[in-house]
């Protein structure tokens, strides 16, 4: 602690999703005074918002979708400026919801309340080619934004499950409140999207949660603290004391008794503005899939644990394999040398080192080997890591990305929409 | 194209605001401006603008959907965020600030955008202190109740004139270094407080 040392001001851009809990609790349990932090909060409406103020510096860092600082790094969105990510800011807490007549097609079409990928997958595709059969419309998908971890784990699992999503159905973008009503309203037919946004559908009676991204692809990160590249490199010392304090932040979120607390703390209007009750499903992972009622989910979302913080370099490397695969951007070695400089572990380890933790001696890993938790070589203590199988059975090495994205028979960019 | 035909598409969820950029860009001389009144316009109603500037309140938590349709939609020629490069970075500081963002269709000029951005924020920017001003005079107007109800009550309670009620609640704010009104609402509460029930 370095209470004594004087108060630097960070400011920090965020959306209201339950996934911002560890920047917002650093706050307002004060872990970042503890840390010589004067932690300023600015809620946002858009991740377009976040992106400008960034790239303006207006904010030193921001609760971003995981995607968005490698997209800025590689100059992908307007204004440009490198966007670094020094730490994640957890795993899990994403679902699929669709809309209730395309549920009732899944349920003809052999679909359960199991929310197996591959089950559910094939019953929409039986409904997919149904409807293309009869010369219906294409089904719509929405998603929170096209550099969105949401974006890249629907079209995974419907070109896994054999459903071209840049042809047998039509992606569009929601923001994630609006999601349930657009369901309801028929402008869409089904959403990926995080938590309480799904189980707003379940409770709205206008959708059913079909499966969830930690189904998908088991342990998969999720959104993550991004970090002005000029800002970070001329503030080592307050980039390590936030990172400190949203690594105790993120201790305090996982533990299972702060639950009721926590929701009750983000419920309030500057932060997240949602009922205690409807994020209460999302955080401790009661979902209800298929026609089901809530129950626990296994391994749904997590905070700290299974080094949950921790920016691996080969999660970065697979959003950018499918920015690739999807067209967004050319696979070369420029550009992926890009995109593995903006993940930068290095940061954590330099801040995080110091108290002793339990970190992974690898900073990158081949996704989708683990098939339980296994514990990891550590230079300090014990670390377990959490499952991390693809549902298809695929296996990502960060090493062969180019084989990887050749190896998908569905990819490029789709056409442009009417 | 003459400067006056410059297409502009206003998307702002607000009535009042959106006139108020409408009017200060048609006084300007542009005589194209459209405004659409709602968060998400559909493609259609976008298409039938085309525009060659759209400006957006950055509020708009529909933002990432226009932005979206603008890249995927081949009926709209495709506006990008104006931020291209460093040297529009005070253009763009100011437009921030005054909480519009803006979008321009390729091949539209700098020097042809910077007056027509000028003259949005410039309107934005009154439009912020107009609704100040009305949040401050609203406010006042409030305050000025609580002090009429709190001079009521020390009227009542201390068997005092009007003046001296007020004399008394400004004293006291000064000693304390607070505001009269502070002051009031206290007096208020106290009373609340002391009769269990509405003084």
């Amino acid at each position: 602690m370095t209470a004594a040392s004087p108060t630097v001001t960070i400011r920090a851009g965020f959306i209201p999703l339950l996934d911002a809990a560890i920047l917002i609790l650093a706050r307002i349990k004060g872990f970042a005074e503890e840390e010589g932090i004067d932690l300023v909060l600015v809620r946002e409406s858009s991740w377009a918002s976040i992106r400008d103020r960034v790239a303006l510096g207006h904010f030193d860092v921001a609760h971003m979708l995981a995607p968005m600082p490698i997209a800025a790094s590689l100059g992908l969105t307007p204004f440009g400026g490198a966007v670094i990510t020094p730490m994640c800011l957890g795993l899990g807490g994403n679902a699929i919801t669709v809309s209730n007549a395309v549920w009732y097609g899944m349920s003809m079409a052999g679909a359960d309340s199991g929310g197996d990928p591959k089950r559910m997958g094939e019953a929409l595709r039986a409904v997919v080619e149904e409807r293309k059969r009869k010369g219906l419309p294409r089904l719509t998908f929405a998603v929170v934004h096209p550099f969105s971890s949401h974006n890249y784990y629907l079209r995974y699992w419907l070109a896994a499950c054999g459903i071209d999503p840049r042809a047998d159905v039509a992606l569009t973008v929601v923001p994630p409140p609006y999601m349930a009503d657009a369901l309801a309203g028929g402008h869409i037919d089904g959403y990926c999207v995080g938590e309480p946004w799904n189980s707003a559908a379940v409770v709205a009676g206008v959708g059913h949660i079909v499966t969830t991204t930690s189904a998908i692809w088991k342990s998969s990160p999720e959104k993550v603290l991004g970090a002005r590249a000029d800002w970070a490199e001329q503030n080592p010392e307050a980039l390590s004391a936030l990172l400190r304090a949203m690594h105790r932040a993120s201790l305090w979120c996982d533990s299972p008794k702060n639950a009721p607390e926590l929701v009750e703390l983000l419920s309030s209007s500057r932060y997240l503005d949602v009922q205690p009750s409807t994020m209460m499903a999302g955080l401790t992972g009661r979902i209800a899939l298929g026609d089901g009622q809530p129950r626990a989910v296994t391994d749904f979302r997590y905070f700290a644990k299974r080094a949950a913080t921790f920016p691996w370099i080969s999660h970065g490397l697979w959003f950018f394999s499918q920015m690739a695969r999807w067209g967004q951007i050319d696979l070369t070695p420029a550009t992926l040398d890009i995109a593995r400089r903006s993940i930068r572990p290095d940061l954590y380890r330099k801040a995080l080192g110091p108290l002793g933790i339990a970190l992974p001696n690898a900073s990158a890993k081949i996704e989708g080997t683990l098939t339980m938790e296994t514990p990891v070589a550590t230079a300090n203590g014990r670390l377990f890591l959490g499952p991390d199988g693809f549902f298809d059975g695929r296996v990502f090495d960060p090493d062969l990305i180019e084989d990887y994205v050749a190896g998908f028979e569905i990819k490029g960019p789709g056409p442009l929409e009417g | 194209m003459d400067d006056a035909d410059i297409k502009i598409l206003v998307i702002d969820e607000n009535r009042i605001r959106a006139s108020v950029i409408e009017e200060g860009l048609r006084e300007a001389g542009y005589a194209h401006v459209r405004v659409i009144v709602e968060s998400r316009p559909t493609v259609r109603a976008i298409v039938d603008a085309d525009p060659d500037v759209v400006f957006i309140d950055l509020e708009n938590p529909n933002r990432d959907v226009l932005e979206h349709m603008f890249q995927v939609s081949r009926a709209i020629s495709r506006p990008i965020a104006m931020f291209v490069d460093r040297s529009d970075r005070d253009m763009i500081e100011a437009a921030v600030d005054a909480g519009v963002s803006a979008y321009i269709v390729d091949g539209l000029k700098k020097e042809r955008l910077k007056p027509i951005l000028d003259t949005a924020i410039s309107r934005f920017n009154a439009f912020s202190r107009m609704r100040e001003e009305l949040d401050r005079t609203k406010r006042a107007l409030e305050e000025r109740k609580v002090i009429d109800r709190a001079k009521g009550v020390l009227m009542r309670l201390r068997g005092i004139g009007e003046d001296e009620a007020h004399a008394l609640l400004r004293r006291t704010a000064m000693n304390e270094n607070r505001r009269i009104a502070e002051v009031a609402q206290s007096v208020l509460t106290a009373a609340d407080l002391l009769s269990g029930g509405k003084p």
